[in-house]
């Protein structure tokens, strides 16, 4: 009944909704979000095993999204404690794809520079600047910089693991390339420029 | 002989060799031919999707067009671990179910002389393929050893069952295939609640606390219920699990010692494998004493942290032990 609701923001009961910042999410999003269906229900809050350490649960972060208070939704660390682990999504009565809205907002937290910690898309992007240089994710060269800027007075207790890892052989001095480097290079400026244009 | 193309994924040559080493005994008993994609590269993980979406998926897309270039015979890509698995899955999954996104990726591949149908390839985890096209009874069928008397954890983490696009798995929370094939082996499966909990995936290394509590759970379940050690399909799982339980001990306080092997290591050992082909030895919290238990004796390695042993080699401060404070004689 749209004619009612304007009734009720003329009247000052309600605000206009402002639905632009969900519609973004969902159209940045991979496959089809379906963000749009959630019904508040809570079942993902609920499942997820870091909603501890989270500023919002998934729930309350998709509310925000509706009421479209964007640099809240983007500078919560929700995001960011996402595992991953998909439990949500499978719970989901609606079937949203909370993990892959998740990654959408990290990646529009990030281009927005509006994380409050940055150690979470630092390790991403140092991943990220390894496996575009070699093709192949390097552990030692990511760790080794990731634990220097993030986390130097841990360096020294991460000593006798990683001499382990070295040691029996699990983790390699030297990265490993691909041998077609210059095809990777080549599809992912291809990508970046796409990715600026849509 | 079944032939399959398959997609290793980057720890496959550093973290999880010993995964790679197992798996590779294991094949011929199991008449498998696995394909290696030539010059496959890294899926991302869990890190590229989080930083901008055409270029994450460009990165996964060019792995599988390279393998759709070496479809003979066959069209099931393997993967052995989660992540990439998913990864994998979710790229073939998500460029049909949005043509737009599926379009962008292959334009982005037009660029290096690459093109990529979805639909064309199914991506599969490598228990999957041993359960349903292998099969049990054959993996029965090569036991030579029997696990009598190991009480193992199955640990299938949590990327593998969900989201599950393809629904190739029994249950999404509780799936069975990997107690299924644990007990084929002959080994004493526990109940366990928690195999499809997060080990805490990338967390080790952006919010280590959040990490440590998931692996204590893990960890903790299994030692409550007894488990000699734990199994799992999955590098990263084993990484956690393995090579971060000695600081969770030490964030909490506890005092855990529980190995996690990966699933090919315990086939490998039933099918009379010796425990250095294997790879076993390599695990950071030892699996040595749970082995010792049905007779499987592992070789020891040098522990860093262990005084040493050679004579030979620069010369080093002299060792006291804890103890008596004593010179130790060499």
């Amino acid at each position: 009944m749209p004619q009612m609701t304007d009734e009720r923001v003329r009247a000052g009961f309600a605000r206009q909704e402002d639905l632009s910042l969900l519609h973004e999410v969902s159209m940045k999003t991979a496959g089809v979000s379906r963000l749009e269906m959630c019904i508040q229900c809570g079942t993902c809050g609920g499942s997820c095993p870091s909603a501890a350490d989270m500023d919002h649960t998934p729930r309350m972060l998709f509310a925000m999204l509706r009421a479209g208070i964007r640099e809240e939704v983007l500078r919560s660390n929700t995001p960011w404690m996402c595992v991953a682990c998909y439990h949500c999504v499978v719970r989901c009565p609606q079937e949203v794809h909370i993990a892959d809205i998740m990654y959408t907002l990290k990646g529009m937290a990030i281009k927005e520079k509006l994380f409050v910690d940055s150690t979470a898309p630092d390790f991403s992007q140092t991943f990220v600047e390894m496996v575009e240089t070699y093709g192949r994710s390097f552990e030692m060269g990511l760790a080794s910089r990731h634990y220097l800027k993030h986390f130097p007075m841990r360096l020294p207790g991460m000593m006798p693991m990683g001499l382990g890892m070295l040691t029996k052989g699990r983790m390699a001095m030297t990265p490993n390339k691909i041998k077609n480097i210059d095809q990777l290079h080549n599809i992912l400026e291809r990508a970046k420029t796409l990715e600026m244009t849509s | 002989m079944s032939k399959y193309i398959f997609y290793p994924g980057c720890s496959m040559e550093s973290s999880a060799k010993a995964y790679m080493e197992s798996l590779n005994t294991i094949l011929e008993p199991l008449d498998l031919n696995l394909e290696e994609i030539e010059d496959w590269n890294c899926c991302g993980a869990t890190e590229y999707l989080g930083l901008n979406l055409i270029p994450a998926y460009s990165l996964i897309a060019r792995n599988l067009a390279l393998a759709a270039k070496q479809m003979d015979g066959t069209k099931t890509v393997v993967a052995p671990c989660s992540a990439c698995y998913l990864n994998l899955a979710k790229a073939d999954h998500y460029m049909a179910e949005r043509p737009a996104l599926g379009d962008k990726v292959n334009e982005a591949l037009a660029a290096g002389g690459l093109h990529y149908t979805p639909g064309t390839l199914d991506v599969r985890h490598l228990i999957d393929v041993l359960v349903y096209d292998v099969g049990l009874e054959k993996i029965r069928s090569k036991v030579v050893r029997p696990l009598h008397g190991l009480k193992v954890a199955p640990y299938m983490g949590c990327m593998l069952p969900r989201p599950d696009y393809q629904h190739r798995w029994s249950d999404h929370e509780r799936p069975t295939e990997l107690d299924d094939l644990l007990r084929a082996l002959g080994a004493d499966v526990i109940d366990y609640p928690l195999t499809t909990e997060c080990c805490g995936g990338h967390m080790t290394q952006i919010s280590p606390e959040t990490a440590f509590e998931l692996i204590r759970r893990l960890v903790a379940d299994a030692d409550e219920r007894d488990a000699h050690l734990m199994v799992t399909v999955c590098p990263m799982c084993q990484m956690n699990v393995d090579a971060y339980q000695n600081e969770m001990n030490h964030f909490f306080g506890t005092d855990y010692h529980m190995p996690i092997l990966f699933f090919t290591q315990l086939m490998g050992l039933a099918f009379g494998k010796q425990p250095e082909e294997l790879g076993i030895g390599v695990e950071m919290v030892s699996s040595r004493n749970a082995l010792a238990d049905i007779g499987v004796e592992v070789p020891v390695t040098q522990d860093p942290s262990a005084p040493r042993k050679k004579d030979e080699g620069l010369p080093m401060p002299r060792r006291w032990t804890k103890h008596e404070g004593k010179e130790v004689v060499k």
